[in-house]
């Protein structure tokens, strides 16, 4: 009996990072679920709700229901897209009853990809190889409103020839904030080097975390600095069987 | 935002001295509650805070009733009791009864509702001497400047800066050592506490059905403010109202660990009146001012009323990565942080210093530590969208509601999205896998110029998701 | 003043009408555990002395009076009315006055005063805290003017906590126009985060568990 898994990639996989989406399809593959992409599948809706354009929102959300309404598990590659559908489609369609109804029915079959291999396949350990040291950043999302944060450090754990080590400020925010990174720059930014400051004093050779805008946010500033600490999604590490 | 919020922010951010001092002392309050909730088993703290959220609810849901109460019992006691809608209310009654009883010399302690409504700054101009006494907001009144953080009012200054201060406006030698320069504000403030007329206090708690005044402190100005002056007059806003002495101990439990890790700061005062025959000292009248100043309307709101309920610890302000950073002083209003940002839009008007809703990751760390659950990263949330609502009523931010408008109609229709990757590799030349720099003027614009000022751009990859995925699979769709 | 303007305010935000009963109030449990005597003073001294207190356990009033003694050597002190000072000798001591019944004589004579003996209604051992009740024997005052604190306390007053002094006085108005509890020294940190004792009230407090 394999598991039906339909990928949602997210906006940003599919444009930007999409070897995170591949490596996420590879792991699932690897502990034998039956993997699909549904194409007609775009965003979640976050950018626009966080900026307080619900109308906008709510059209983009409605698109999401349709295509993946009937999906066995839809498995996402973060945390907060994650907790955007299952946390907030709710208060999205809250004049809206039929839609909110649709969305309440989907919610528990989203997953965010860590909490689905421990929870739903209830594995933490997928083969994976990589010899590294690495650091772990919570995410916000996926730490305050999915509660992730020892599974992924698990996962981390069994991985072999992996070395991770904690940074002071693991659940303190980068700074990204979807559009906040762009409206208030500054202090996007000088969040961002106090996150800099503590993966540096870790001495680790990369930062992984379950969500690429955030990997995206701390890249973005080892490469303005210079610095050769490389960025992985989670899912890139447990994809990983490198062996040296 | 408005152009001063701007420099402010940007000279906190730019100020080494200055960002260390947030930082550590914000860093330090956080490591005092987190093991203030450890000593006290994370479990009950929880449980407590879930009993202090209902109080709070029940008891703004029948505030009216509650400050009847409160208003009988103390009445009874020898309280006078008497109501503000507005702070210029409040300053008309402080300065009337200041001449009244030929007042010359009032002490006040800490409370931000009197910063609210510049309660010594007005009765200054009234030809009174009004003196704080919390030591923090003492060397901030002679600084002339605004407290930045609701707990530490003097954060942002060094002991060499008050080493100067003292200096120039009281004429001592100039002291470095804090304890020296603690024992200088405590000689001169107790010579003022023994000559005042009379004692100004906030309220941390209103306890209707036990009619009790309740103010909370680590120095001991509030207990002379009260005790020794003639008139003691005590101004609190309507929210903090809670029915019950069980309940007080419940607050009680909550406010000194969350605020400075302290199970219950030195001093906690619960007053109930001018002083008893029999009793040898005390004041001899007592005024409650009970002061509305906008929060009936945000009472009126079934969503964000939950924003009164804030007991004033700081701890949402200890947390938040953003007052972090660019510090007190930053925020338009006396009340900072994510309590701030909340509520200022509410009393003021969501267009009025449009930034502030937005000054937020969303990151959700002041949510988990309010004692009384405020979700303020949903309040946060809806005041956006208020916000916008705002701008297209006032037909302003047409560029942004224009965009958003495109952008959810090309993720609504998937096959024009898939053209998106295409546009975006049009804009960017890169080599290899190099971050990007920046990107050819035309473009370097509004968002794309704002991310290149902090940080690289990810360069578009040669082949989207879907494209690659289509490889793997062999070609064609699931 | 404005009374009835916010009433009606308030009322009309929460939909509600004059003189309509709220529901009640959320169920509160202040658990108080049955914490053994020696165990409240062990509490009690850990907690105060945390604070940069002290605690003595005295086995006697002469033990209590030695150490008051010890303490407002070559001092001046001034002691409230509360009846326990008087039987444990410590109004007797050189150097103490005590018996003000006005607020001048005592201010004056606190003015000067390097020491300010009370008694204390109740103790609560979780948090090293002494609670005061304002009333003929014992004025606000003498706590909070020198800049050291002694306090005599009877040990069967030594509650566990804050929720026990709930339990048994949930009417403090009753009794009095004031009651302080008084956890530590006095203190600040508002000059670069340092800790400083003493700003306005005591710099040091002493508890006599007796």
């Amino acid at each position: 009996m394999s598991v039906r898994v339909s990928l949602f990639v997210t906006c940003i996989v599919d444009q930007l990072f999409p070897k995170i989406g591949l490596a996420m399809a590879d792991v699932l593959e690897r502990v034998g679920c039956r993997v699909d992409f549904p194409e007609d599948q775009t965003c979640c809706g976050q950018p626009a709700y966080n900026s307080g354009y619900r109308r906008e929102a709510a059209q983009v959300a409605r698109h999401f229901l349709r295509v993946f309404e009937n999906a066995d598990y839809v498995v996402v590659p973060s945390g907060s897209c994650t907790s955007m559908i299952t946390h907030h489609y709710e208060d999205l369609f809250r004049k809206d009853p039929e839609w909110a109804e649709r969305a309440r029915r989907l919610a528990p079959r989203v997953w965010e990809f860590s909490q689905f291999l421990l929870e739903v396949l209830k594995i933490d350990d997928v083969g994976a190889h990589l010899k590294k040291v690495v650091t772990y950043h919570d995410s916000c999302h996926a730490l305050r409103e999915l509660k992730i944060h020892d599974g992924p450090r698990r996962l981390l754990q069994r991985v072999r020839g992996l070395e991770l080590r904690e940074m002071d400020t693991a659940g303190e925010c980068c700074g990204f904030g979807g559009t906040f990174s762009v409206k208030l720059p500054e202090i996007s930014g000088a969040m961002l080097q106090v996150k800099l400051a503590s993966i540096l004093r870790t001495g680790a050779e990369a930062v992984v975390s379950v969500d690429a805008s955030c990997l995206m946010q701390i890249r973005g500033a080892l490469s303005r600095a210079g610095v050769p600490v490389q960025t992985l999604h989670l899912a890139e590490v447990l994809a990983s069987r490198e062996r040296n | 935002m408005s152009p001063s919020s701007l420099v402010q922010i940007r000279q906190t951010l730019a100020d080494p001295g200055l960002q260390a001092a947030i930082y550590s002392s914000t860093g330090r309050l956080v490591e005092k509650r987190r093991q203030a909730v450890v000593d006290s088993d994370p479990a009950e703290f929880e449980r407590w805070r879930e009993q202090a959220r209902e109080i709070k609810k029940h008891t703004l849901e029948n505030l009216d009733f509650y400050l009847e109460r409160l208003e009988e019992r103390l009445t009874a006691r020898g309280v006078k009791v008497l109501w503000a809608k507005d702070g210029g209310e409040v300053v008309d009654f402080v300065i009337r009864l200041a001449r009244e009883k030929n007042a010359r010399l009032i002490v006040k302690s800490k409370s931000m509702t009197t910063e609210e409504i510049h309660l010594t700054d007005r009765l200054q101009e009234a030809g009174l001497e009004a003196l704080e006494t919390d030591l923090g907001e003492y060397i901030v009144q002679l600084a002339g400047q605004r407290p930045s953080h609701i707990v530490a009012p003097a954060l942002h200054l060094t002991r060499y800066q008050i080493g100067d201060l003292f200096h120039e406006r009281l004429g001592v030698e100039r002291e470095v050592v804090p304890e020296k320069q603690t024992l200088i504000a405590r000689r001169t403030l107790r010579e003022k506490f023994l000559a005042a007329d009379i004692g100004i206090t906030g309220a941390n708690f209103l306890v209707a059905e036990a009619g009790l005044v309740v103010v909370v402190e680590n120095e001991g100005n509030a207990r002379l403010s009260s005790s020794i002056p003639r008139v003691h007059i005590v101004i609190a806003g309507i929210e903090k109202l809670i029915p019950r002495t069980a309940d007080l101990a419940v607050f009680l439990k909550l406010l000194g660990r969350s605020a400075t890790g302290q199970p219950l700061t030195v001093y906690t005062s619960l007053l109930s009146g001018p002083r008893r025959p029999g009793e040898i000292d005390g004041p001899e009248e007592v005024y409650l001012i009970l002061l509305d100043n906008g929060r009936t309307r945000l009472l009126a709101d079934r969503a964000k009323r939950q924003s009164l309920y804030c007991i004033r610890c700081g701890a949402c302000l200890n947390h938040c990565p953003v007052y972090r950073k660019i510090g007190g002083h930053s925020y338009p209003w006396v009340y900072s942080g994510p309590i701030g940002a909340i509520i200022t839009p509410q009393f003021h008007g969501v267009l009025e210093e449009a930034w502030l809703p937005y000054a937020s990751s969303l990151c959700g760390a002041c949510a988990e530590v309010c004692p009384v659950k405020i979700d303020i990263p949903q309040i946060l949330l809806d005041l956006r969208w208020e916000s916008v609502k705002a701008k297209v009523r006032e037909n302003s931010s047409r560029l942004e509601r224009w965009a958003f408008g495109v952008w959810a109609w090309v993720m609504c229709h998937p096959r024009i999205y898939e053209l998106a990757s295409l546009f975006s590799s049009a804009i960017t030349t890169s080599e290899g896998d190099g971050w990007l720099k920046s990107v050819p003027a035309p473009f370097n614009i509004g968002p794309i110029r704002n991310w290149l000022s902090q940080r690289d751009l990810p360069p578009p990859p040669a082949k989207t998701f879907r494209q690659l995925w289509r490889e793997r699979s062999g070609g064609g769709p699931s | 003043m404005s009374r009835d303007f916010i009433l009606h305010r308030v009322r009309t935000a929460l939909g509600r009408s004059a003189a309509q009963p709220p529901p009640p109030a959320p169920e509160v449990q202040l658990p108080v555990r049955e914490v053994p005597l020696e165990r409240r003073i062990e509490i009690f001294s850990a907690a105060l002395e945390k604070l940069g207190g002290r605690t003595v356990v005295a086995a006697s009033a002469e033990e209590a009076r030695a150490y008051a003694a010890r303490l407002v050597e070559g001092k001046r002190a001034v002691a409230s009315n509360a009846p326990l000072l008087a039987d444990c000798g410590l109004t007797s001591l050189a150097g103490v006055r005590s018996g003000f019944s006005t607020a001048l004589e005592l201010r004056r004579a606190l003015e000067s005063a390097d020491v300010g003996i009370t008694g204390a209604d109740y103790a609560l051992a979780e948090t090293g805290s002494l609670v005061l009740l304002s009333s003929a024997s014992e004025a606000r005052l003498v706590s909070l003017l020198p800049p050291v604190h002694l306090a005599v306390v009877l040990r069967d007053r030594l509650l566990t906590g804050l929720d026990e002094l709930v339990s048994v006085l949930p009417d403090p108005a009753a009794a009095t126009s004031a009651l302080v509890i008084i956890t530590g020294p006095s203190r600040t940190a508002d000059i670069e985060q340092i800790l400083v004792r003493g700003v306005h009230g005591p710099r040091e407090v002493h508890v006599l568990l007796v």
